[in-house]
């Protein structure tokens, strides 16, 4: 380990072990968060790749569905047929405060054109309106499953964006945190403890010189006496 | 409140509009990077991506990594899942982790 470049004396010894009372407190408390950051993270991450699974082989049968419509349908029939949505779709994000990481917390808002905005109700009616926003007349059967699907996938699709953020988020606060608490373990505090020491021993080394050299003048006036 | 854009080749995600979110179908890289960029832009909070198009542009999508907002997500197209989403969390747990835990 380094010695830092201070010259050995009292004042800055005194600094010093302030500086080294500030690393092992922010030490512990960064070990701390360290430890309940990853504790969250792994339950969290748990819980993302499950729904990352379900959503995904939703999301993908669906688009068979939607394929196999587009497959039998006109573009022109099918684009005129998704185009019109009865509501549309609004996410409303809020920032949350987590072990000092802040991470979205997500919600979705449908609103109905032509309804008065009043989340409440908009919400409540949203969800019980299950039809469907085109004629049956032109429209195949798989774009009613493809898009009953898709439907039912939304809220877990909001739900895995949420959690995928925060997970990202609070990687990169760990890894940071990680790198904090290495640099005050490994580097500032052994630094600093070494340093303390050198100039301890530095002090105590010029008081026995100093102590020799008095007694050493001592004996030398003695005689003349 | 912000908008939904979901971003994809037409094929797969053209399903999404009769949800009420905003539909791009970008034919190429750069038309998908503007896509993204502008999206990002023009405050949407979510952004989903097919990862065929994510595949096109990494750099684009890492740069929204960090941020709280927008959040890119990849979704899977009508050819099924490549496995990118999948391997953004196991990156995400060796990152905080340090080694992958849950192969």
């Amino acid at each position: 380990m380094a010695r830092l470049n201070v010259s050995p004396m009292r004042m800055v010894m005194t600094e010093l072990k302030g500086r080294l009372t500030v690393a092992v407190r922010g030490h512990k408390l960064l070990k701390d968060k360290q430890d309940e950051l990853m504790r969250q993270f792994i339950e969290l991450i748990k819980h993302n790749l499950e729904l990352r699974k379900e959503v995904e082989t939703e999301l993908a049968s669906a688009f068979r569905n939607f394929m196999l419509a587009s497959a039998v349908m006109s573009p022109e029939m099918l684009e005129q047929a998704v185009s019109y949505p009865h509501a549309e779709l609004f996410v409303k994000i809020k920032e949350v405060n987590r072990m000092s990481v802040r991470v979205p917390q997500m919600e979705f808002v449908r609103r109905i054109p032509g309804e008065v905005e009043d989340d409440k109700t908009d919400e409540g009616q949203a969800t019980e309106r299950t039809d469907l926003p085109y004629g049956f007349m032109q429209t195949s059967a798989d774009l009613d499953y493809a898009i009953e699907k898709l439907d039912a996938a939304m809220e877990r699709l909001l739900e895995l964006a949420q959690i995928e953020k925060t997970c990202q988020l609070l990687a990169d606060d760990i890894e940071s945190t990680r790198r904090r608490v290495n640099a005050l373990e490994y580097r500032t505090i052994p630094d600093l403890e070494e340093t303390i020491k050198y100039i301890r021993m530095k002090l105590e080394e010029n008081e026995r010189a100093t102590i020799t050299r008095l007694m050493k003048v001592k004996e030398m006036i003695a005689p003349q006496e | 409140m912000d908008r939904v854009a979901v971003i994809g080749d037409r094929a797969s995600v053209l399903a999404f509009r009769a949800m009420g979110v905003d539909v791009f179908t970008p034919t190429d890289s750069d038309a998908a990077r503007n896509n993204v960029d502008r999206a990002a832009r023009e405050g949407y909070g979510v952004i989903f991506l097919t990862e065929t198009v994510a595949a096109m542009i990494p750099e684009t999508v890492a740069r929204y990594r960090s941020q709280l907002k927008p959040a890119v997500i990849l979704i899977p197209d009508h050819q099924g899942s490549m496995g990118i989403g999948m391997n953004d969390i196991y990156k995400n747990v060796e990152k905080a982790v340090g080694t992958n835990i849950f192969k």
